[in-house]
């Protein structure tokens, strides 16, 4: 019995550290990239906006389209992209073993996220705040009637440590319904188990347009609880990728700044406005300090598209969504996207 | 004899080392818990290494803090303020329960499908065999989903909640019924309980011991023994009692007590499934005990009744006990399958709390030590529970 036991405890210990093994033999991302040939990407199994298979089984969506601007900016091409589903509780195990090297997975920025989990965050590529979603014909208005209310939330996220929060502030009493799985989270509230549901305000409105027997029926509340900077993180320690994946992300909002789109791309590399030629690699430089082709921001733009095309894409206007531009226009517009400078 | 024996053996000179047995395995042995050993530092060390490489913080630091998420169903006092530790412990107040409410129940349930199956009367028999081979071959988590499902939709919505009894709700928000608050006299109740309880068995052994060889005294004498005294300190104290009921709020109840569509739907499921092994598992026992002893029961004049109870059931239970255990310990492992429905157990509670603090080398390794010591707190129990079953060889 007690061999048995040692046994057991070693066998634990060999998967345990196996599993955090596998990190070491991943050389600096980039070459692990190039090598493999394809960017590996974990991304929502199934959020509406962000990322979820189409008919076809392609993943559309601001996060999936992230994962192709990275691989236009590194390999030049969009396609090269490998997508792993990941769940919330998979994701942040999936980065940290260097099965993924990036993470867009609707990803709040936080501080012991980008320290102790050891993560570093690229700019920010949708302002969200969690709200609450309820049955119109509850008759609540305010996420402040909620007091004794049921409320349906997925675990592990900082979703649910807002919701305890903000109950906590406002001396108001909840019963949490916690399920892992989005699916069965959005069954148990559409078949009355929950009085309300919370999540990004964002993920409301897609579970409303995608999963509602009738979204008509379901208002969401006016609250917003909680600033959730949704990000792509990488692994500490490799700040090359950090770099690249950053300015992924500042391609496509510059491109947006200065009326790059992906329809005018070609023409806009004959532009005279200088910081447009840096951008576009018409004047050489900047993909070498990347370590990328110079060609880098144009591939991005050209097959993916700037930032406020992706958006309008998946989450606005030309969405099922249909979601106002809110923080996320640009800062010229009134909104919080700011690409820094090209130079 | 032996003595002369062993004085040749030492005539014959010592076998030079490796070819003893028993010190060549004592050898082998000391070599393979040195290798595993050395296996286990290292990879501890590797992951050590590759954590702090990685700069993610590890320890067990994060158990005194705030842990901040909320937690439906608890067993004791718990708020978002409290500790990352103490919300393990509810995790873990839950498993228990449920492993306890649910090893009773499919107990019961199993034996009662284990005599049906063995049952003289055909549809009976027949029944029983298909609840055994339907259950039994379906997977667990399938089960508890089919359990939830059923509920939620059976149930009517709050606002048009059943009402079977005054002050009992039942609806998709689970059942909620009175208790009775807390009276300081309750301690006292539970005293008599003791005593009542220690009566009983005292009278049963001096019976035993007096009356030998008759037959036992008929069982409801103990049985009234039981209750007597906590009714007697009740009344005596006053009859003090007050019902916390249930009340309609806007959403759903409050106050009482609630059984959540989860917990029900766990335990319904973890004691069907588990009693239909239960129950093959008794029908084994009972056919492992030779039909010469029922039938040397029935010519001494004992009921089949009798005969299952005193002559065959004490007998089986030999074959019983040691498979039986591990169905405990399945169902007790097994009970981690509520996270998929949210019933917040040991592994839900313990899930949320690695993703929080992403240390989920140190919350694996804590939650797997609370599932090994529930295990061998059972097979301890079961063990003990054997010998005293066992045949007792002189």
């Amino acid at each position: 019995m007690r061999r048995l036991k040692f046994v057991g405890a070693t066998l634990a210990a060999a998967v345990l550290g196996l599993a955090a093994g596998s990190a070491a033999c991943a050389g600096p991302t980039l070459d692990g990239v190039r090598s493999r040939g394809v960017v590996t990407c974990a991304v929502n199994p199934g959020l509406a906006g962000f990322a979820m298979p189409d008919h076809e089984g392609n993943y559309q969506g601001l996060d999936a389209d992230t994962c192709r601007a990275i691989a236009a900016a590194v390999l030049g091409d969009a396609g090269k992209v490998k997508f792993v589903p990941a769940n919330a509780q998979q994701r942040f195990t999936l980065l940290q073993t260097g099965e993924a090297d990036v993470l867009a997975r609707n990803t709040t920025w936080t501080l012991l996220r980008d320290t102790e989990n050891g993560f570093n965050f690229a700019p920010v590529t949708y302002y969200d705040g969690q709200g609450f979603m309820v049955a119109k014909k509850l008759g609540v208005k305010s996420a402040r009637e909620l007091d004794g209310a049921t409320i349906c939330v997925q675990p592990g996220t900082t979703t649910e440590l807002n919701l305890a929060d903000y109950f906590r502030t406002n001396h108001l009493s909840f019963k949490p319904l916690v399920i892992e799985k989005l699916d069965e989270v959005e069954n148990a509230f559409f078949s009355g188990r929950c009085d309300a549901y919370t999540t990004d305000r964002s993920g409301l409105a897609a579970t409303r347009a995608s999963k509602a027997p009738n979204p008509d029926d379901y208002v969401i509340l006016p609250e917003i609880i909680s600033k959730e900077p949704l990000a792509p993180a990488v692994r500490q320690g490799d700040d090359e990728w950090l770099d690249i994946v950053s300015w992924t992300v500042f391609a496509m909002i510059g491109a947006e700044e200065k009326g790059i789109t992906s329809a005018n791309v070609d023409a806009m590399t004959r532009s005279d406005d200088p910081e447009v030629q840096r951008i576009l690699g018409s004047s050489p430089g900047l993909g070498k300090a990347l370590h990328l082709d110079d060609k880098w921001a144009y591939d991005i733009i050209k097959q993916v598209g700037n930032y406020g095309e992706v958006f309008e894409r998946n989450l606005g206007a030309r969405s099922r969504l249909n979601l106002p531009r809110g923080l996320n226009a640009l800062w010229t517009k009134g909104g919080l996207m700011y690409a820094m400078p090209f130079r | 004899m032996a003595h002369d024996r062993s004085r040749r053996r030492r005539d014959l000179g010592r076998p030079a080392p490796w070819n003893d047995a028993r010190l060549r395995s004592l050898g082998l042995q000391a070599a393979v818990f040195i290798l595993l050993l050395a296996l286990a530092a290292y990879l501890a060390g590797n992951a050590a290494a590759n954590l702090s490489r990685q700069g993610i913080a590890t320890g067990f630091d994060f158990l005194g803090r705030e842990a901040s998420f909320a937690i439906a169903t608890t067993l004791i006092r718990y708020s978002p303020a409290d500790s990352y530790a103490r919300a393990l412990l509810v995790g873990l107040l839950n498993t228990l329960l449920v492993s306890a409410l649910g090893i009773a129940l499919a107990t019961l349930l199993g034996l009662a499908v284990g005599l049906a199956r063995l049952s003289r009367n055909w549809l009976l028999s027949r029944l029983a065999l298909v609840y055994v081979e339907l259950l039994r071959n379906t997977p667990l988590l399938l089960q508890i989903f089919l359990w939830w499902d059923l509920l939620r939709l059976a149930a009517p919505p709050p606002r048009t909640a059943w009402r079977p009894l005054p002050g009992v709700f039942v609806s998709v928000r689970g059942v909620y019924f009175p208790v009775p608050v807390y009276q300081p006299l309750y301690l006292w109740m539970g005293v008599a309980l003791a005593g009542g309880v220690a009566a009983a068995t005292g009278l049963r052994v001096w019976v035993r011991r007096a009356r030998a060889g008759r037959p036992p005294l008929p069982a409801w004498i103990g049985f009234a023994l039981v209750p007597l005294p906590p009714l007697a300190v009740f009344l005596a104290g006053g009859a003090p009692h007050l019902l916390d009921v249930p009340h309609v709020t806007r959403f759903d109840f409050s106050g009482g007590q609630s059984i959540t569509p989860e917990f029900a739907a766990l335990l319904a499921a973890l004691v069907a499934y588990t009693a239909a092994f239960i129950g093959e598992i008794v029908r084994g026992g009972i056919l492992a005990v030779s039909r010469g002893q029922s039938e040397a029961a029935a010519a001494l004049g004992l009921t089949r009744g009798q005969a299952l109870r005193l002559v065959v059931l004490p007998q089986a239970i030999r074959v019983i006990v040691p498979p039986l255990t591990s169905e405990y310990l399945n169902l007790a492992k097994n009970s981690s399958l509520a996270i998929a429905v949210g019933f917040p157990e040991l592994f839900a509670v313990t899930d949320t709390i690695a993703n929080q603090t992403g240390q989920s080398i140190e919350t694996m390794t804590l939650v797997a030590s609370a599932y090994l010591a529930i295990s061998l707190t059972i097979s301890l129990l079961m063990n003990l529970y054997n010998r005293s079953a066992a045949l007792v060889e002189r």
